[in-house]
């Protein structure tokens, strides 16, 4: 039978392994026993009853409760889950223990892990999982067991002033920074923007509530003074590609995301509008963007939070055909008998608007049976992982003049089957001073405030999800 | 650091369960002795007088609890430290006090009177926290003090505060649920709370502590649609589950006629005689409207379509779970047409985190199965990259198999064969299963793909030859006669093979279509019972079936090999085997005890078998509110509300009406204008309140909130006038930018909104205006009165005005400000007698209405004899009212009167002309304080210029003669990209002659004019409808115009007609006994003539307009506007 596997409906699997083995108080009605204009009772519950944090090894290494305390011991039907799952990203996100529901995210070798005990919208909590981790990153500059370890107190305020009773209470860093200061010894901030975080002076814990919470723009705090106003907005764009074996272009699309980074004072009123907005297909906003504005004129209005924030994210049109800047030949091979492969790819620029293609990375997952590679690279230097089984590339600039390209051998384990597939090639690269989409910021207006503010605009292009199948 | 340095050192904790980091930690010797010494350190250092050794104690007990170690032995020292001065080590002490308190009841008790304290404090970040950490601490001794705080808490000043009793209220209910019913009241009073703050987390307590009282939403219901875009994330999430499913139960299956939908499509199309008869023939059971469903094309709600247009742009949201909530909402609430909108956005989302992903396309694929022309056009979207983790892959595939069909097939396919190549054995298991899948789906590749699996069966890896042997075997059940040759290739894997499943899989292919592989079956049983021993279980079982087939169709050749299997399973080791050996032996092979059954063994083994169908997991699954729990585990969670079937028929409508009381109200001041002249203490609010209407209708949904504390003395009826204060009081010039900006925006939503809103309904007001002064000063006296007995009553009542009236906080701090003259007053009356807090009563809609009048009179200050007439006015109408109960019962209140809606403005001066400065003007319908013979005009500025204007003012009026005008003040500054507001006064004389005049800033000046629609002359009267008769019958021959006209098509009912005669004139209601009669009264502004319009309607939208008015001149041109009003 253990050939006949259900791999459609994994989450089934589990459910009725865990429910066979603990033969559940908890009865589940049937689906269909559906009871039409019947509001039920059900017993009041909150939404997230406790977070347990647990690194890659297993070790919870801290808890969190906002009801009654739950204990640990629910997070082994989570660590038995995941010791099966080979990568810690194939863990299901939602399990289904015979008195709760856990659902957990995966983020920075970390899992968060909520245990729920009622019904709630599972996006609601994975959402809000990542707001947390976001915030932690925001706070601590990384979202790591030792930082987190390191701030613990911090982080305990974080966690009680975000949720009240289960239910999201302040999530905005804006407020959050009022009324919980951050560390004062910044570590660098893992970030696009040129401008380091700012954060608001020694104010201590505010005994006068943050304005924000009063306000119709809970998004920014009150009373921002700067010397220097600075409105910086980065326009990245991503490729997301899938090429097949002869280079052509399986599917491809362009997701672009606008980071701002503002230190303006006072209350100021931007506008941000866009040369050719018509080539945004699909958008979304930060909550600050009025969306009415944006519907009738096609043009950002908004009041910015202060710092960092995310203004918007989008899609360009799939009706415009994609500029892919690079091509790529290859050629992988296993032979038949002598266990040993071949490997040979070249990547030259295609469609790079006359722009230096630069931090041009290939990584390769090889099949289990490649033992090891004897490689030369043209330009730049390779790895490979023995353990793993990943090859990497890295090759920096790439030369117009003379394509950058790699070729060797793969030695395969003797006597193991040649490799059915050919690995795929996962490609990295950047583009500086280019939107792919040719999209364009045409001008930047403030009201509501008197200075002029230094304004800047940075665009890049970045490969997404960029893989060549071979 | 401090913390760091606690969490190495602190290793408390006697006796926690599973702490599998206490390997990891070198320190962690567990040496108990000195545990308990660090303990007095901590201690020691909590009993100190610096605080600084207070917080480090403080931060290293937290690091402690955050681990899970036992911290409770330190529970007095730190419960001590709960009144301490500083703050930080206050929240830390709260923290812990949270964690513990359960365990330690009556130590915890000590702290209870620090947060009754706070409870009162000034500030209300520390009311606010005070609340929390009380109801979070859950002691059930304390249920008494938590139930009271939180209903204080429920009508403090500050939103925040109120939010928190919101989010109190669940945790009181899970400590104790006997508190249900009083909890029920307190939400139903935050429910009608006004701001953006405290509607998700009051939502919230809703569906946790009384989510079968959908009753409580209906007042509510607008406002909460209204509100939607302005909440935030998290509260959006949860008011747009609980409104899928309010909708689910008050209104229509917008779907419900597809298949009716071309009949009734033809027949509004021709607009066909029959239907109209039909119509004549079911006027009289309006209320059927499932009976008129069926038969008429569907119309949908007005608020049906309001929540999915508000909904709409949350499809924006950064946040996937707003989005995914969203998308639920349209698909199960939405028609079919307009389901696709959501499908971008969800595509959007597989962008987002893994997680995202997952449960997103588990939903997109319940989705598919239903809808799948949605998902089409982003079919590559879902193409599988090698590097997304199984679970997506699989649901990818998932979904790729639901879109496929006959166009897309190819395509879809190359891209499976790609995928099998994968290193992902258990995906690519996967992918050769939906190929079966999509074989049997669609005919025309069944052949492709079946060829396709065959070369499979070459393949190297065992597992994927495996799985295609199965799926192979299902598709060959469709059509066995076909693939005899498959059939014999597979025959021939059987050597190499060695997957259980897959072996048992051909051997029982072999058997079941034996006749068509005559030559090879024989051979193939020879074979497996050389290996018989060696198979595993399943495999031995398919053996023996495999014999037993073959023996009953062949059984010269099989005959020994048949018995040789049964003999050899009859001693097998598995019991399952030897059962089935001993049976098939039994009813096969003939013996002179066999019975009857071996007649039939051939019909029994070789019957027809269906063909298995192979269908989605996801089949179904939308029984299950999509975007749920209960969906993903494809299982009811604990907690989930089902999401009911749609009504046969839709529940009344009007229960979510919510005029009465602003309408009642401001008619009132309408009439009552002369009055208001010298009344110099309410001038200011007076002025907001004209402005009002132009931002917004929200006071349209004051009623609620008004309502919510009130009950009783349904005789002072005179105390409704500060109703309209409240709702009346609004957004003013001076408000900050980020108010006024908020608000347009909503404006713009609003007036939208308010085209739709049909329904409207008022109670009767007679007019009885020649009330004399003395009774209404006695009145005076009551309400003096009254405002004393209830002055805490007063207080919340003032709050939750405040709020409706502004959305933003910017203008409510303003109105704030603006009132406090009037709350010092009242709290000082509150000092001399503090009645008992009186409980909110669930009563009956009627008396509600009539009370939330009164008791907002308490805002008022001090009355001025100014002010009596309204009072008489007023008090008598309601007497008459109450006389009159039948009037205002549940068959005329739908649409009674109908309020302006959308007020229409002009544009005065255009952003170019104007070099920057744009002026628009509207009238606002209010009445104008300084002199009632005037028309209030509101004028709004913005300043579009990148410079500042200055000093705006009007000059130069050139007048008619007979007409005025009073200016608007001075405005000193209209600092760029700025909006403001003014109101003036026009007296037109009743003549629609326009007012010109100058516009000067500081720089330039503009020749303007404001030009009067004739509807706009006039001010809205109550009429009983025998006055209305006697008028009318005043007002004949040369003062009578009659026109015959035909209804617009859209304009065919009621609420239709009256919304847009009285948006074309600015007319009240009267009441009317016949539906097919609609009746509108006013008066001019500056003569006071009566103006008497009557509609009435016949059969196919023919009606005849009446419209009687001594000013002749007036009456014509109102006639020509209202019928193009009617038949636009």
């Amino acid at each position: 039978m253990s050939t006949k596997r259900n791999f459609i409906d994994l989450q089934r699997h589990l459910k009725d392994r865990t429910r066979g083995a603990f033969s559940a108080a908890h009865t589940l009605l049937p689906y269909w026993h559906r009871v039409t204009h019947q509001w039920q009772l059900e017993s009041a519950a909150e939404m997230i009853h406790s977070l347990f944090l647990i690194n890659h090894t297993g070790d919870i290494f801290l808890e969190k409760h906002w009801k009654s305390v739950i204990s640990r011991g629910v997070c082994d039907y989570f660590l038995e889950v995941k010791e099966k799952a080979v990568e810690p990203e194939n863990v299901p996100p939602v399990l289904q223990t015979p008195h709760h529901y856990l659902i957990s995210i995966y983020r920075d070798k970390l899992f968060f892990l909520s245990v729920i005990q009622t019904e709630v919208p599972p996006l609601f909590v994975i959402e809000f999982l990542h707001r947390v981790a976001d915030t932690f990153q925001d706070y601590f500059g990384e979202c790591s067991e030792s930082i987190i370890k390191d701030n613990v107190v911090t982080v305990y305020e974080l966690l009680e002033e975000m949720l009240d009773n289960g239910f999201p209470l302040a999530t905005e860093s804006n407020i959050l920074k009022e009324m919980i200061k951050p560390p004062t010894i910044l570590r660098s901030v893992v970030n696009t923007l040129t401008v380091l975080l700012f954060f608001p002076g020694s104010s201590n814990v505010g005994d006068k509530l943050p304005t924000g919470q009063l306000s119709n723009i809970p998004w920014r705090r009150a009373a921002v003074k700067y010397t220097n106003n600075e409105a910086y907005f980065d326009v990245i764009e991503e490729i997301d590609a899938i090429l097949d074996k002869s280079g052509m272009t399986v599917f491809a699309e362009i997701q672009g995301v606008i980071e701002a980074c503002t230190r303006l004072s006072g209350m100021p009123d931007l506008t941000l509008s866009f040369m050719n907005p018509r080539l945004l297909d699909d958008v979304s906003f930060h909550p600050c963007v009025r969306f009415k504005r944006w519907e009738s004129e096609r043009v950002l209005s908004f009041i910015p939070p202060d710092g960092n924030f995310t203004l918007m994210t989008y899609h360009v049109s799939s009706q415009n055909l994609v500029a892919i800047p690079v091509y790529v030949k290859q050629n992988i091979s296993f032979f038949e008998t002598g266990s040993c492969g071949r490997l040979d790819i070249t990547i030259g620029p295609k469609q790079t608007m006359g722009k230096m293609v630069e931090g041009l990375m290939v990584t390769v997952h090889m099949p289990k049976a490649v033992l090891s590679v004897n490689l030369t690279a043209s330009q730049g230097n390779y790895t490979y992982d023995l353990a793993t089984k990943v090859l990497v590339w890295d090759i920096g600039k790439l030369n117009p003049q003379k394509p950058p390209n790699l070729r060797g051998t793969l030695s395969v384990q003797s006597g193991a089957p040649r490799p059915e597939e050919n690995p795929a090639l996962d490609i990295k690269l950047k583009i500086q001073q280019l939107a792919i989409s040719g999209l364009k910021v045409n001008r930047l207006d403030m009201y509501g405030e008197k200075y002029k503010p230094f304004k800047g605009v940075k665009y890049m292009t970045k490969a997404g999800k960029f893989q060549v199948r071979t | 650091m401090s913390a760091s340095s606690a969490f190495n050192d602190e290793k408390g904790g006697s006796s926690s369960v599973g702490e599998p980091e206490y390997g990891h930690d070198p320190a962690s010797g567990g040496i108990f002795s000195s545990d308990y010494k660090r303990h007095d350190d901590l201690k020691e250092m909590l009993d100190s007088n610096k605080d600084s050794l207070k917080l480090e104690a403080m931060k290293r007990i937290v690091a402690m609890v955050a681990r899970g170690k036992n911290a409770s032995d330190l529970f007095p020292a730190v419960v001590k430290n709960v009144a301490c001065k500083n703050i930080e080590v206050k929240k830390l002490v709260y923290v812990y006090l949270v964690r513990y308190a359960e365990e330690q009841q009556d130590l915890a008790l000590l702290s209870i009177s620090t947060f009754q304290r706070g409870l009162k404090d000034p500030n209300q970040l520390i009311r606010a926290s005070a609340l929390r950490v009380l109801s979070s601490i859950r002691v059930t001794i304390i249920v008494p003090i938590m139930m009271l705080a939180i209903k204080e808490a429920a009508s403090d000043m500050s939103p925040y505060v109120r939010k928190t009793a919101a989010h109190a209220i669940p945790k009181l209910y899970s400590l104790d649920p006997e508190q249900k019913d009083q909890l029920i009241e307190v939400i139903e009073k935050l429910l009608a709370d006004k701001t953006t703050l405290v509607a998700g987390s009051v939502v919230m307590a809703f569906e946790e502590v009384c989510p079968e009282r959908i009753d409580l939403i209906h007042k509510n219901y607008r406002k909460l649609c209204n509100l939607l875009i302005d909440v935030e994330e998290w509260g959006q999430v949860v008011i747009i589950n609980m409104l899928t499913r309010y909708a689910r139960t008050q209104f229509l299956n917008p779907n419900i006629n597809e298949s009716l939908l071309e009949e009734g499509g033809e027949k509004t199309f021709y607009g066909s005689e029959e239907d109209e008869d039909e119509d004549d023939e079911d006027k009289d059971k309006k209320a059927e409207v499932a009976t008129m469903a069926k038969r008429k094309p569907y119309v949908m709600d007005p608020d049906h379509r309001l929540l999915l247009r508000n909904t709409k742009p949350l499809l924006q949201s950064r946040n996937a779970a707003v989005v995914m909530a969203v998308a639920q909402l349209y698909f199960h609430l939405a028609p079919k047409a307009e389901v696709g909108v959501i499908a971008k956005a969800l595509v959007r989302l597989l962008r987002s985190h893994s997680e995202v992903q997952y449960v997103v396309l588990q939903n997109v694929a319940t989705m598919t199965i239903k809808r799948r022309g949605m998902f089409e056009p982003y079919l590559k979207s879902f193409y599988i990259r090698s590097t997304d983790p199984t679970q997506i892959k699989v649901l990818k595939l998932e979904v790729l198999t639901n879109l496929a069909n006959e166009t897309n097939i190819s395509t879809i396919l190359r891209e499976f064969q790609t995928y099998i190549k994968s290193m992902d054995k258990d995906f690519v298991a996967a992918t050769i299963q939906a190929i079966g899948r999509c074989a049997t789906n669609i005919g025309e590749v069944r052949d492709t793909c079946l060829n396709g699996l065959v070369q499979l069966l070459s393949n190297r890896d065992e597992l994927v030859v495996a799985e295609s042997v199965v799926v192979i075997k299902k598709l060959l059940q469709m059509q066995p006669e076909k693939h005899s040759d498959i059939i014999k290739h597979m025959a021939k894997l059987i050597d190499n093979i060695q997957v259980p499943m897959a072996r048992a899989s051909i051997l029982w292919l072999i058997g079941e279509y034996c006749e068509h592989v005559p030559k090879i079956s024989p051979d193939v049983l020879r074979k497996m019972a050389k290996s018989f021993t060696n198979e595993e279980d399943i495999v031995k079982l398919q053996i023996i079936n495999l014999a037993a087939k073959l023996y009953l169709t062949n059984s010269k050749q099989t005959k020994l090999l048949t018995q040789y299997v049964l003999n050899l399973a009859k001693y097998d080791q598995n019991y399952d085997i030897r059962d089935r050996a001993r049976f098939i032996r039994q009813l096969i092979v003939p013996t002179e005890k066999s019975g009857a059954l071996s007649k039939y063994a051939k019909k029994l083994f070789l019957a027809l078998k269906p063909a298995p169908v192979l269908e989605s997991p996801f089949k179904d699954r939308d029984h299950f509110q999509l975007g749920s729990l209960s969906h993903l585990l494809n299982a009811k969670a604990g907690g989930y509300q089902e999401l009911p079937d749609w009504p046969e028929a839709a529940p009344d409508p009007s229960v979510r009406n919510v005029e009465v009381f602003t309408l009642l109200e401001r008619v009132t001041t309408l009439t009552s204008v002369p009055e208001w002249t010298k009344c110099s203490s309410r001038e200011k609010r007076k002025e907001k309140k004209v402005e009002k209407p132009f931002y917004s209708d929200s006071e349209g949904e004051s009623g609620p909130t008004e309502s919510a504390d009130s009950e009783s003395d349904s005789a002072n009826g005179s105390e409704s006038v500060s109703g309209s204060e409240v709702s009346g009081s609004g957004s003013e010039s001076e408000e900050s930018e980020e108010g006024s900006e908020s608000e347009e925006e909503e404006e713009e939503e609003d007036e939208e909104k308010d085209k739709k809103k049909k329904k409207k309904e008022l109670k009767k007001k007679p007019v009885q205006e020649s009330e004399s002064e003395q009774s209404s000063e006695e009145e005076e006296e009551e309400r003096k009165h009254e405002r004393k007995s209830k002055p805490r009553k007063s207080d919340s009542e003032t709050e939750s005005g405040d709020e409706e009236e502004s959305e933003s906080e910017s203008s409510q701090s303003e109105s704030d400000e603006s009132e406090s003259e009037a709350e010092v007053k009242k709290k000082k009356k509150a000092a001399q007698s503090k009645p008992p807090a009186k409980p909110v009563k669930t009563d009956g809609k009627k008396e509600k209405k009539e009370m939330s009048l009164l008791d907002l009179d308490d805002f008022e200050p001090a009355p001025s004899p100014q002010v009596t007439p309204v009072n008489s006015f007023l008090s008598s109408s309601l007497v008459t009212d109450l006389e009159g109960l039948s009037l205002s019962d549940s068959v005329l209140s739908p649409a009674t009167i109908a309020p302006s809606s959308a007020l229409k403005s002009y544009e005065l001066l255009h952003r170019i002309t104007g070099e920057g400065l744009s002026v628009e003007y509207c009238f606002s319908r209010q009445p104008f304080s300084p002199d009632a013979n005037m028309v209030a005009v509101q004028i709004q500025f913005t300043n579009n210029a990148t410079s500042d204007t200055k000093n705006l003012h009007m000059e130069d009026v050139k007048l008619q003669s007979g007409m005025r005008v009073k200016e608007f003040p001075e405005i000193e500054l209209l600092p760029a990209g700025e909006t403001t507001t003014a109101v003036m006064g026009i007296d037109f004389c009743d003549s629609t002659q326009a007012a010109n005049f100058q516009l000067c800033t500081h720089t330039r000046k503009f020749f303007v004019s404001i030009q009067p629609p004739v509807g706009e002359l006039m001010r809205p009267i109550f009429l009983t409808e025998n006055e209305f008769k006697k008028e009318q019958g005043q007002l004949m021959g040369m003062n009578e115009i009659t026109e015959r006209l035909t209804l617009d098509v859209k304009c065919r009912n009621e609420h239709t007609i009256v919304q847009r005669v009285t948006t074309a004139a600015n007319l009240s209601r009267v009441p009317c006994g016949s539906d097919k009669e609609c009746r509108f009264a006013g008066r001019t502004v500056t003569s006071s003539s009566l103006v008497l319009v009557t509609v009435a309607t016949k059969e196919e939208g023919a009606a005849q307009l009446t419209v009687n008015c001594e000013k002749m001149v007036i009456g014509t041109m109102l006639v020509k506007d209202i019928l193009q009003a009617l038949t636009q």
